[in-house]
């Protein structure tokens, strides 16, 4: 099974990418204020505004 | 509020459009050459004696249009459109993007026409040769740029959790496809894959599961997460979980690949990890689905009178029963029984028709009207046919393979007193005959739903009026 000495170091290495990326977005702010940053998305030019913020969105088209 | 006049501020929505075209195209075609399948199992005749019209060969035709065209399409088509919308920016490289689209389907029609011509490495949902995973690879890295450049200029500092998705999609599928793919061409359309053995069966099914579980499940998942909110007009159930929801099956996903090797030559212990991971996986598919799904909490009445949100609510459904029951097929007890029947095809379809098909159709639905400036589909009673038909075929396609393969395992493993087989092999290909048939009715209904659905699009498209929609100025509170 010579090619678990691939495998596993690649899962490993990626698991090592995963938790470096996910330490970024940790100290990045990423998710500090999930529950707004969930309404934000409702946000679009297709829809219209019922996210969280009081400004107004301009006209679709 | 004004907004900027140059045409940078519009979204590049072309690419979006052609894709979303594309995909119901190719689930026509992928979905055709399925039931023509399935009614081969029922009638070998219509082999007709033809070699480029044998199972053998449509069958890779089939699993490929489904899963690389009319998934992949979609994939395409909505990760495009996420990206631009939760990000407030157009895409990075536009004309990347336009590659990107014609190098797909370049790659498509490569598949069309080379596997019924034999032309395949013989590992599955990686068939094809060498030079068209060049191309399919080439294509990728491109599709990357243009996802990860949109990110990385986005005028909004939160990363949105389906991008999180598409995102592990992208990176994790470019991976899996350089390291399976490594082959040593002997020939322009032959090669020789570059493991052998055991080796390669553990290098192909660690593909073939991450294949299902970021191909299949992670970039449909980041749709699942913007188009269910979207539709219901509400924010995710629990945002919070749905981070929790991505780290976990992301740092879980990759070891389960060894259950699709129970009983073979692969060590006992790598089995046994498969399992484990396997069964560890049930806990953030679900409480994945359990987020989708409680995002209509308070509002499920929206379930009754919206068919759209009936796909995309019943396809989360399926996608709970499908990753309840592969944890449990992947107990080696369980696998005993089940492996190399039927039941594994009754798997992969709930959650191939169930999940990944209605989500799409439903994510389809909303996104196709939006992209030729309408709000609604041409028929809103067409999508609701469409959802009936669809889950009545499913229902009756998986039913009849999980009878199928339970019977299938205990025939096969039935014994006399002094030891030998109770059935032929034929006794069982001869008990299956009737669940094939209803099989192939409830393919033939699947497919008939997708008839309606690309109806329903061309009227859509031919009434609509395809104009650039503005990049809206987002308060400054989110700004980068």
């Amino acid at each position: 099974m010579d090619i678990l000495y691939l495998l596993i170091p690649l899962s490993v290495f990626a698991m090592f990418g995963v938790l470096g990326i996910f330490a970024w977005a940790l100290h990045a702010g990423q998710f500090d204020d999930l529950e707004r940053e969930g309404a934000r998305a409702l946000f679009d030019p297709e829809q219209g505004s019922i996210g969280t913020s009081t400004e107004k969105l301009p006209p679709c088209h | 509020m004004p907004l900027n006049p140059t045409p940078a501020s519009t979204f590049h929505d072309n690419t979006v459009r052609l894709f979303a075209y594309a995909a119901v195209l190719w689930g026509i075609v992928g979905m055709l050459v399925g039931v023509l399948i399935a009614a081969q199992l029922t009638w070998p005749e219509l082999n007709f004696g033809i070699p480029w019209l044998s199972y053998g060969r449509l069958r890779p035709l089939h699993t490929n249009a489904v899963i690389f065209a009319f998934g992949g399409c979609t994939l395409f088509a909505t990760s495009f459109h996420v990206v631009q919308r939760t990000c407030q920016v157009p895409l990075f490289a536009p004309k990347l993007a336009e590659f990107v689209f014609w190098g797909w389907q370049a790659v498509i029609v490569a598949a069309a026409i080379s596997l019924p011509l034999g032309y395949t490495q013989g590992k599955e949902y990686a068939e094809l040769e060498w030079p068209i995973d060049i191309l399919i690879a080439v294509v990728w890295v491109c599709y990357a740029i243009v996802f990860f450049g949109t990110i990385g200029v986005r005028k909004v500092r939160h990363i949105y959790v389906a991008n999180w998705f598409f995102g592990a999609f992208i990176l994790t599928v470019a991976l899996l496809h350089i390291v399976n793919s490594a082959a040593i061409p002997a020939g322009w359309m032959k090669s020789y894959s570059a493991y052998a053995g055991v080796q390669d069966a553990m290098v192909q099914w660690w593909y073939g599961h991450n294949a299902v579980g970021f191909f299949l499940t992670a970039g449909f998942l980041g749709m699942m997460y913007y188009y269910i909110p979207k539709q219901a007009q509400r924010p995710i159930y629990s945002y919070r979980l749905s981070i929790v929801h991505f780290w976990a099956l992301i740092f879980t996903y990759m070891w389960a690949g060894p259950h699709h090797l129970h009983y073979t030559a692969l060590p006992d212990w790598a089995q046994s990890i498969g399992m484990l991971f396997s069964l560890v996986l049930l806990a953030p598919s679900w409480g994945g689905m359990i987020n989708g799904m409680m995002t209509l909490s308070g509002a499920w009445h929206k379930l009754r009178d919206d068919p759209i949100l009936k796909f995309l609510i019943v396809s989360l459904s399926f996608y709970g029963m499908s990753t309840f029951e592969g944890p449990m097929m992947s107990i080696k007890t369980v696998n005993a029984l089940s492996h190399y029947t039927d039941w594994t095809i009754g798997h992969v379809h709930s959650g191939a028709l169930g999940w990944v098909g209605l989500i799409s159709m439903g994510c389809l639905y909303h996104l196709i009207p939006r992209m030729v400036g309408r709000t609604q589909m041409h028929s809103v009673r067409a999508i609701e046919l469409h959802f009936w038909v669809a889950t009545l075929g499913i229902v009756l396609y998986i039913a009849a393979m999980w009878i199928a393969g339970v019977m299938q395992g205990l025939m096969w493993r039935a014994v006399n007193a002094d030891g030998t087989l109770v059935y032929s092999f034929v006794e069982s290909v001869k008990a299956t005959w009737p669940f094939y048939f209803i099989r192939f009715v409830g393919g033939v209904l699947y497919l008939g739903g997708m008839a309606i659905m690309a109806w329903n699009v061309v009227m859509t498209a031919r009434s609509g009026r395809v104009a650039p929609i503005p990049v809206p100025v987002m308060p400054s509170a989110a700004r980068a």
